[in-house]
């Protein structure tokens, strides 16, 4: 809990506050006891009606006092645990929306997500539940003992020292606890990974006939899960009956003690009945106080998941800009870039080219050839392991997040779209207004399809865009990429569920209205990028050639090679 | 501006009536358990009476006075004490212990149901539901009920049992005193009963802006890679802000009213103890006797039960949502007597299909094809005519509206789905690959495969090379984004996973669209190996790969526009042609 202490120490104040208010209430409760013994030890004797009835309304007073200082405490308690979690939560979304695909990868979605909601869910309700418990029984406590100490200090000292016994039962049992509970966030981690694959892909789990499989993966970490959780919750459970059963061997050794004390007449036996009195209010603020013990273990647990993840160091910082931009320079240029994804191999090496304002690149080559990952180094996703990025003349490492991004118009392969509407997705979180919205998806030819829908833009997108059909997801996100008026537009294999007639009118629209925006785009087809300016060939990371579609025809057997091949698809294509 | 869109659909709710008893169908599982539980409980409880009759025998002893005390009742009382508390702690712990089994094993089974009913849902279902909602279900809301269940549950069992005892012994003591309790009880259950109305919807919308929260969480990281290229970081940020609060704000709007059970049910009890203070004060002046303590003991368990209620509202709201989800309509099941496709000759028909994913708004209108053993089909269109629906039905993740589908004969809803299913390996645009090594995942489709096996299919899937040259090979795991895999490789790995299926018929749905067309070429070589005398589905926008189909379906709005083969095609100049065309236009 400590490490996300900075989040709490803002409602500090409130929540003592809180706890102060809670006290006052356990007061006010106990005046209800205390006056109902002042009626029956003091004034019945009396014999005054009226005393009765004045006591008696007093007691009413409390009773009332009592209520509603314990709905206001109870109140301020969800109010402040509820707003420190809301910022612990904004945070760690915050810190998990920026982390690289590098941190991302490692952490797991899945893993991100149960911190996100289950593990903050747990401290949430940590922190209720310590405001609401966690004054009443200390204060029991502390002030049993207080009362114990002033009538007989030496039997109270039996109880007193065994106080430290109780100590470290909490503590090894806390001790065994947190880690247990850990390990079960983790399992749970697993259990959300295994859920999502399988809502994912159950299309292909009923195809393939494996849903009994993926049942008994399921069972697998549900059992485990089951088990962990069944084994925290037997070790945590050991707190309350160990730390009840030496509380009341203590008093058996305080009535043994009482008695001597009383034979030796160093006491009346009346103490030792008020004792027990007491005894039985300690064992319960006792119980009350490891039971806060053992929600703390289960929230500091997720506390720490919490702070693991928040902790994670920034990646991909923006570096000091060092020497002015060059002269004339390219719009993009990679300078002898070399990467690898893991550091075993690399994905792409020596790699060099430029391209002027307005110019395209079609980028080709066999399926594992890091096309992508040159998209990736581009809209730095990573840096280069060596060499370097520039856009403008300025190193993309020198480039604050919010200018670079703003360059681009992106489109991944089977790019993420999101259930809502249709103009969601194309805005995608943007201010843009529906014409610059309807504009785009007309040029990349998804206004037609848009048009037909039930409520045009905003007809619905089903979870992962599975009412539309992959050519229309495609044309979605392209005019997504479009909307934004990019400066550089990013295409990774972004039309290759279109068929050939939508593809070639996309093409059409791009040449005549984005003739000044820098085009990278990575395809399967020669015909996607042969109009290119520029054509980069690669294969295992290895540049292959580099130049127009004629000059690779000439130069590039490779190119030669593929080209022939699809063209050759057409009798007469040959170039 | 913009339409919400439904998160809590209304196909997942429970009647509320049955909740109790779905509840008791979970619990009652395992008897033994139960009464077990009751026993120790009921035990425990009996025993709690009679520490305090042991310490008061000792002080009896000792009460005697200075140099009086009878030591040996001292000695015997304390003796018994330690025995009994000893006993009475092993038997508190063994009952923690049942409770967390008893709550453990029916979170187990709740979840296990859950498993069981998603995987029998229809496809269509995950369409409309988030991931991350169905999720805080298993998770989140399985959860809260299982903390009620083993720390409520056992509270409520002894509360019952001291409230009896207490009663009986106030009965016996001063039976016109338990009058008053006449007015506070039915005053408490009144409360308790007003409260649940008002708290369990509280309770229900915490546990329903959660999962929306989770829902969008997950759809949110599930694009971060997109939202960061867009540098939209700051504006999804805020989005989560909103279901964020609103999240907050219905938890705490729950717990502050949630809570406020304690305090008023307290104060209930406090009134009717200073009526009973006040009028045994009374009775006591006329002569009669004052048993306030016993009150107090009585009243103290119905002040838990009473909050106990009130915390099992949250543990009812998380169950409507589980049953609801438990409850879902699953695929109607297999018809009765439903037969094994065994010996596949692999003769497909569609006759006069008529199907629409909602009413009135028809996919497939009329649509009648007949492909023979052995053959090739290939189906084209513009995207979205329709052509991933044949699939669809084909594997029967839907069924038909009119017409029907028959498969050697057989009209396919008279097959097991699994008979019917494994009669074909399939290849998806949409690779779908699990956490796990690459073999596994190579091997998912059959189980026990060889490593030889699926190295020889990952050889004709053109992927063999890549994988060998990972540092762990085969055993190279996969993980979420799979970084440094790429598209492309992704789909070769499903191809493989296909090939080595060894299925009567093959369905390729645009199986190699991320493929380069020189790889493409390759595996093509290695179907068509592999599609001898296999009856085949092949849905391709690159007509290269289909020119030598037996039969072409060009499909336009939902409908077969045109078929043939290409020869026929190319000669009718129609669709086709323009299609076929369009590829090669050199604008």
């Amino acid at each position: 809990m400590a490490r996300i202490g900075r989040y709490i120490r803002p409602y500090a104040a409130f929540i003592v506050l809180t706890m102060v208010i809670k006290l006052l209430g356990a007061v006010m409760e106990l005046f209800v006891p205390y006056l109902m013994e002042i009626i029956l030890d003091d004034i019945v004797p009396t014999g005054s009606r009226s005393a009765i009835f004045l006591y008696g309304g007093g007691m009413l007073l409390c009773a009332f006092g009592c209520l509603l200082l314990n709905i206001l405490a109870n109140r301020m308690s969800a109010v402040s645990s509820g707003k420190i979690t809301e910022k612990l939560r904004h945070d760690l979304f915050e810190r998990l929306s920026r982390l690289s695909a590098r941190q991302l990868d490692r952490l797991t979605v899945s893993s991100a997500e149960s911190r996100l909601t289950s593990d903050t869910y747990h401290i949430n309700q940590l922190l209720a539940r310590i405001q609401r418990l966690g004054v009443r029984a200390p204060i029991l406590l502390v002030g049993g003992i207080f009362m114990m100490l002033t009538m007989d200090a030496p039997l109270a000292l039996v109880l007193i020292g065994l106080l430290p016994v109780i100590g470290l039962i909490v503590y090894f049992v806390t001790k065994t606890s947190v880690p247990l509970y850990t390990q079960e966030q983790s399992v749970l981690d697993n259990m959300v990974r295994v859920l999502q694959e399988n809502i994912t892909g159950i299309r292909v789990i009923k195809a393939l006939s494996k849903t009994d499989y993926e049942k008994e993966r399921f069972r697998q970490v549900n059992r485990e899960l089951t088990h962990l959780d069944q084994k925290a919750g037997f070790i945590s459970s050991l707190t309350n009956p160990s730390a009840s059963l030496v509380l009341n061997l203590g008093l058996t050794l305080v009535v043994v003690a009482g008695a001597f004390r009383v034979n030796g007449g160093q006491c009346q036996s009346g103490v030792i009945v008020a004792f027990l009195q007491y005894f039985v209010m300690i064992l319960n603020a006792m119980l009350g106080v490891t039971r806060i013990f053992v929600i703390w273990s289960k929230g500091e647990a997720s506390a720490r998941r919490v702070a693991d993840a928040l902790e994670t160091p920034p990646d991909l910082l923006v570096l000091p800009q060092e020497n002015k931009p060059e002269e004339a320079p390219a719009h993009i240029e990679f300078r002898d870039v070399t990467f690898s994804y893991t550091g075993v191999g690399t994905n792409l090496s020596h790699l060099s080219f430029r391209l002027l304002h307005g110019e395209s690149l079609g980028i080709l080559g066999p399926t594992g050839a890091g096309k992508s990952t040159v998209l990736n180094l581009l809209l730095r996703l990573y840096d280069p392991d060596s060499g370097a990025v520039l856009l403008d003349g300025r190193d993309i490492r020198t480039i604050p997040n919010d200018e670079l991004r703003a360059k681009f118009g992106v489109v991944f392969q089977n790019d993420f779209v999101a259930e809502g509407a249709i103009a969601d997705n194309l805005r995608f979180f943007r201010n843009l207004d529906d014409a610059a919205l309807r504009r785009a998806a007309e040029d990349a030819q998804a206004w037609d399809f848009i048009e037909k829908k039930e409520g045009g833009l905003q007809a619905t997108v089903a979870v992962r865009g599975n009412n539309l059909s992959g050519g229309q997801k495609q044309r979605l996100l392209i005019g997504r990429a479009l909307a934004g008026t990019p400066e550089i537009l990013v295409l990774d294999d972004a039309s290759s569920a279109l068929d050939y007639r939508t593809d070639a009118q996309l093409r059409q629209a791009l040449r005549q209205n984005y003739g000044a925006v820098t085009t990278v785009l990575v395809a399967q087809r020669v015909s996607s990028i042969r109009h290119c300016n520029h054509i980069l060939m690669l294969s295992d990371g290895q540049v292959l050639g580099y130049g127009t579609h004629l000059e690779l025809m000439e130069r590039c057997p490779e190119y030669r090679r593929i080209a022939q091949a699809q063209m050759g698809e057409g009798k007469e294509a040959a170039v | 501006m913009k339409k919400p869109v439904s998160t809590r659909p209304r196909d997942l709710t429970v009647s509320k009536g049955t909740l109790l008893r779905r509840f008791w169908s979970y619990l009652g599982r395992d008897r033994l358990l139960l009464v077990l539980a009751l026993l120790l409980s009921g035990s425990s409880s009996l025993l709690s009476l009679y520490g305090p009759k042991l310490s008061g025998q000792a002080i009896n002893a000792i009460d005697l006075g200075a140099g009086q005390v009878d030591f040996d009742t001292v000695y015997r009382c304390a003796v018994l004490m330690a025995l009994f508390y000893i006993l009475s702690t092993g038997l508190t712990y063994l009952l923690n212990l049942v409770m967390i089994r008893l709550s453990r094993a029916v979170s187990q089974q709740m979840r296990h149901d859950i498993f069981e009913n998603l995987m029998a849902l229809p496809v269509g279902f995950f369409d409309r539901h988030q991931t991350g909602n169905l999720i805080s279900i298993v998770t989140y809301d399985v959860d809260t009920i299982t903390q009620s269940l083993s720390s409520d549950l056992l509270q409520i069992l002894q509360s019952g049992i001291t409230v009896i005892v207490s009663f009986v012994m106030m009965m016996t003591i001063a039976p016109k005193l338990v009058l008053i309790f006449l007015v506070t009880v039915p005053c408490t259950v009144l409360f308790i009963r007003w409260l649940t109305r008002r708290v369990r919807p509280l309770f229900r919308k915490r546990s329903a802006k959660l999962g929306e929260l989770n829902g969008f969480v997950e759809e949110m990281l599930s694009g971060q890679k997109t939202i960061r290229a867009y540098g939209r970081e700051d504006a999804v940020l805020e989005r989560f802000d909103e279901k964020n609060r609103a999240a907050v704000d219905a938890y705490t709007v729950a717990e502050a009213n949630g809570t406020v059970t304690g305090p008023s049910v307290t104060f209930i009890n406090n009134v009717s103890l200073t009526l009973v203070c006040v009028c045994g004060a009374l009775l006591f002046l006329r002569g009669e006797i004052s048993f306030v303590q016993y009150s107090r003991k009585f009243s103290g368990p119905i002040n838990e039960t009473a909050n106990i209620i009130a915390e099992l509202q949250s543990a009812f709201a998380a169950a409507e949502r589980v049953f609801g989800l438990i409850d879902a309509q699953p695929d109607t099941p297999d018809a009765p007597g439903a037969l094994e496709l065994t010996h596949v000759q692999g003769d497909v028909e569609f006759r006069h299909v008529d199907f629409s994913y909602e009413p009135g708004k028809p996919i497939l209108k009329d649509l009648s094809l007949h492909a023979k053993p052995g053959s090739l089909t290939a189906i084209v269109g513009p995207t979205g005519a329709g052509k991933t629906t044949l699939i669809n039905l084909l594997m029967r993740f839907y069924d038909v509206d009119g017409g029907g589908i028959y498969v050697d004969g057989h009209d396919i809803r008279q097959l097991t789905r699994h008979s019917l299913r494994s009669a074909f390996s399939m290849v998806l645009q949409d690779t779908w690959l699990f956490y796990g090594s690459i073999y596994d995942n190579l091997a998912y489709g059959k189980e026990g495969a060889t490593l030889d096996e699926v190295v020889r299919a990952a050889k004709a899937a053109k992927i063999h090379s890549y994988i060998d040259r990972l540092p762990e090979g085969y055993q190279a795991i996969l993980s979420d984004n799979g970084a440094g895999v790429s598209k492309g490789q992704k789909q070769l790995l499903t191809i493989a996973r296909a090939m080595l299926l060894d299925a009567p018929m093959l369905i390729l749905d645009e199986a190699t669209s991320n493929v380069d067309t020189q790889t493409e070429q390759q595996i093509q070589a290695a179907m068509q190996e592999l599609m001898q005398g296999r009856t085949c589905f092949v849905i391709a926008h690159r007509l290269s790969t289909i020119q030598s189909a037996d039969h072409i379906l060009v499909m336009r709005d939902g409908q077969v526009v045109e078929q043939g083969t290409h020869r026929e095609l190319m000669a009718q100049n129609g669709f086709y042609r323009q299609l076929y065309e369009a590829q090669f236009d050199r604008a």
